[in-house]
C-alpha cells in the first residue's frame, strides 16, 4: 500500500470513527427514549428515523452544503471543505440506523430487566444503564452498521469535503477519483481496503454477537 | 410485633379497569404473610405496589410509619426487594447476578465475593459462580434470583409465585430458604398454592377480585374457616 492510499485509510477511518461517535451523542439518548418510554408521537417518530434510513446521501450533502456555505445559516463557521463538515455529515447521516437499531435493541431486551435493576435498589439512570448493557449486543451491530455506512458513503463527503488531497481525501472519494482520472488500478486497490475494513468489522461483530 | 408496611385503602386501576379496589394491610415486622387468590386477583399487582414499581391510583404505603411515593422510591427500594414469578436474570454469569445489587451498594470486591459465595451455598448452588445463569435449569434459576435477593438482607422480601414453575425436589429446596427467614426479614408470598400457603405462613390473606376478604392464622382460615367464602377460598374453589 502506497504513503498516499495509507493516509486516506487513516483519515477515513479517523473521520468516520468521529462521525460515530459524534451521532452516539445523541442517538443513543433518542433511542432510550424511544425504547423505554411510553409518549404521544412515539410510534411517529420511530417511523420518521425508518423512513430516514433510505435518505439519499446526495440529498444530504447537498442540504448541508447549503447550510455550511458562505451564505449558509453556519457559514461563519467556515466549515465546508474541512474534515469538520464530514465528520457532521457523516454524523446525521448515520443517526437514523443508530436510532432504529439501538431502539430494536432497548425493545428486544426482557421487560423486566428495568424493573428488576429497580428492585434490586437501582436508580433509574442504573436501570437505564442495566437495560443498556443487556442491549450491548445489539448495541455492537448499530455501530458496526453505522460506521460501514459512514466510510463507505460518497456524497456527503465529496459535497461536503471536496476531495482535498492531504486534507479531506477519503476512500470512496479517491476511487470516484481515480475512475474519472482513469487511474483504475489505484480506484481498485482503495475499494479493496474500503471492502477489507468493512467485512473484517462485520465479521468480528457477528462473532461477538453469537458469543 | 411492630408494624412493618401498611397499605391504606390502595387501589389500582390499567386502562380503567381495577386490578386493586381499596386494599387494608398490614405486615408485621419479621412474619412470613402469604396473599392468596386466583390468577388475576392481583397479587402481582400489590407486590409491585409493595416494590414501588408501580404507584397506587388512589391510598397509600406507609413503610416503618413513614408514606413512601417515587420521591423516596431509590431510597425504599435499598430496604426492599421483589422476586419475580419469571426467573428475569441479567445475561452474564451467576456471580455477576447476585453480585449486582452489592455492587450498586459500593460494597468492595473481596466483601462481594465472600457475600456472594456464601448466598450461593445458602441456596445450595456452590460452585455456580462462573456459570451462565440464564443457561441453569429452571429450578436453579429461581435458586439465583432468591440468592441475588437473599445477598442484600431486605428489610422486606416479596415474593410472587416462587415455586409456581418448579419441579417438587427444586420446590422444597426453596420452600426451606423462605421458612429459614422467619423472623429475621419480613416476607410477603404472593401465590395461588394453598398448600404452600399453610406450611410457610405465619398469616394468610385472601386476595379475590381486587380485595382483601380476610388476614388471619393459617389454621383460622383453613382448619377453621369463619364464613362459607372463606371455606371456599381454603378449598382452593376460587382458584
Amino acid at each position: 500500500m502506497s504513503e498516499q492510499l495509507l493516509d486516506i485509510v487513516l483519515r477515513s477511518i479517523w473521520i468516520s470513527g468521529t462521525a460515530l461517535l459524534l451521532s452516539v451523542l445523541w442517538s443513543l439518548p433518542i433511542a432510550l427514549t424511544l425504547g423505554l418510554k411510553k409518549f404521544r408521537g412515539r410510534g411517529t417518530l420511530i417511523s420518521f428515523f425508518n423512513a430516514m434510513l433510505g435518505i439519499p446521501t446526495v440529498a444530504l450533502g447537498l442540504f448541508l452544503y447549503m447550510i455550511f456555505s458562505h451564505g449558509g445559516a453556519l457559514g461563519i463557521f467556515s466549515l465546508l471543505y474541512t474534515p469538520t463538515a464530514i465528520m457532521i455529515g457523516q454524523a446525521v447521516l448515520i443517526t437514523p440506523i443508530l436510532v432504529s437499531l439501538l431502539t430494536n435493541a432497548i425493545e428486544s431486551v426482557d421487560p423486566e430487566i428495568r424493573d428488576l435493576a429497580r428492585t434490586l435498589g437501582a436508580s433509574e439512570r442504573q436501570a437505564s444503564l442495566a437495560v443498556l448493557k443487556e442491549a450491548r449486543k445489539g448495541g455492537i451491530l448499530a455501530g458496526v452498521s453505522a460506521f460501514n455506512r459512514a466510510i463507505a458513503e460518497l456524497g456527503v463527503a465529496l459535497m461536503l469535503g471536496g476531495n482535498i488531497l492531504g486534507l479531506t481525501r477519503v476512500l470512496t472519494t479517491q476511487i470516484a477519483l481515480g475512475v474519472n482520472r482513469g487511474e483504475i488500478m489505484l480506484s481498485i486497490e482503495a475499494t479493496l481496503v474500503l471492502l477489507i475494513i468493512v467485512f473484517t468489522l462485520t465479521i468480528i461483530s457477528n462473532r461477538f454477537r453469537r458469543d | 410485633m411492630a408494624n412493618h408496611i401498611k397499605l391504606k385503602n390502595v387501589a389500582r386501576e390499567y386502562d380503567g379497569v381495577s386490578a386493586l379496589r381499596g386494599v387494608n394491610l398490614e405486615v408485621e415486622d419479621g412474619e412470613i404473610l402469604t396473599i392468596i387468590g386466583p390468577n388475576g386477583a392481583g397479587k402481582t399487582t400489590m407486590l409491585r405496589i409493595m416494590a414501588l414499581l408501580d404507584e397506587p391510583s388512589k391510598g397509600k404505603v406507609i413503610y416503618r410509619g413513614m408514606k413512601v411515593d417515587r420521591s423516596n422510591a431509590h431510597q425504599y427500594r435499598k430496604k426492599v426487594t421483589m422476586v419475580f414469578q419469571r426467573p428475569a436474570l441479567f445475561n452474564t454469569t451467576v456471580f455477576e447476578n447476585i453480585a449486582y445489587g452489592l455492587r450498586l451498594r459500593d460494597q468492595e470486591e473481596h466483601r462481594i465475593a465472600a457475600r456472594v459465595e456464601s448466598a450461593l451455598n445458602s441456596v445450595l448452588l456452590k460452585g455456580f459462580g462462573s456459570r451462565m445463569a440464564k443457561k441453569l435449569s429452571g429450578g436453579e434459576q429461581q435458586r439465583v434470583i432468591l440468592a441475588r435477593a437473599l445477598v442484600l438482607e431486605p428489610e422486606l422480601l416479596l415474593l410472587d409465585e416462587p415455586t409456581a414453575s418448579l419441579d417438587p425436589t427444586n420446590g422444597i429446596i426453596v420452600e426451606k430458604i423462605i421458612r429459614r427467614l422467619r423472623g429475621r426479614t419480613t416476607v410477603v408470598v404472593a401465590t395461588h398454592n394453598i398448600f404452600l400457603a399453610r406450611r410457610i405462613s405465619d398469616r394468610v390473606g385472601c386476595l379475590l377480585n381486587g380485595k382483601i376478604i380476610d388476614v388471619d392464622k393459617p389454621k383460622n382460615i383453613f382448619i377453621k374457616p369463619k364464613n362459607d367464602i372463606i371455606r371456599k377460598f381454603a378449598r382452593g374453589e376460587f382458584f
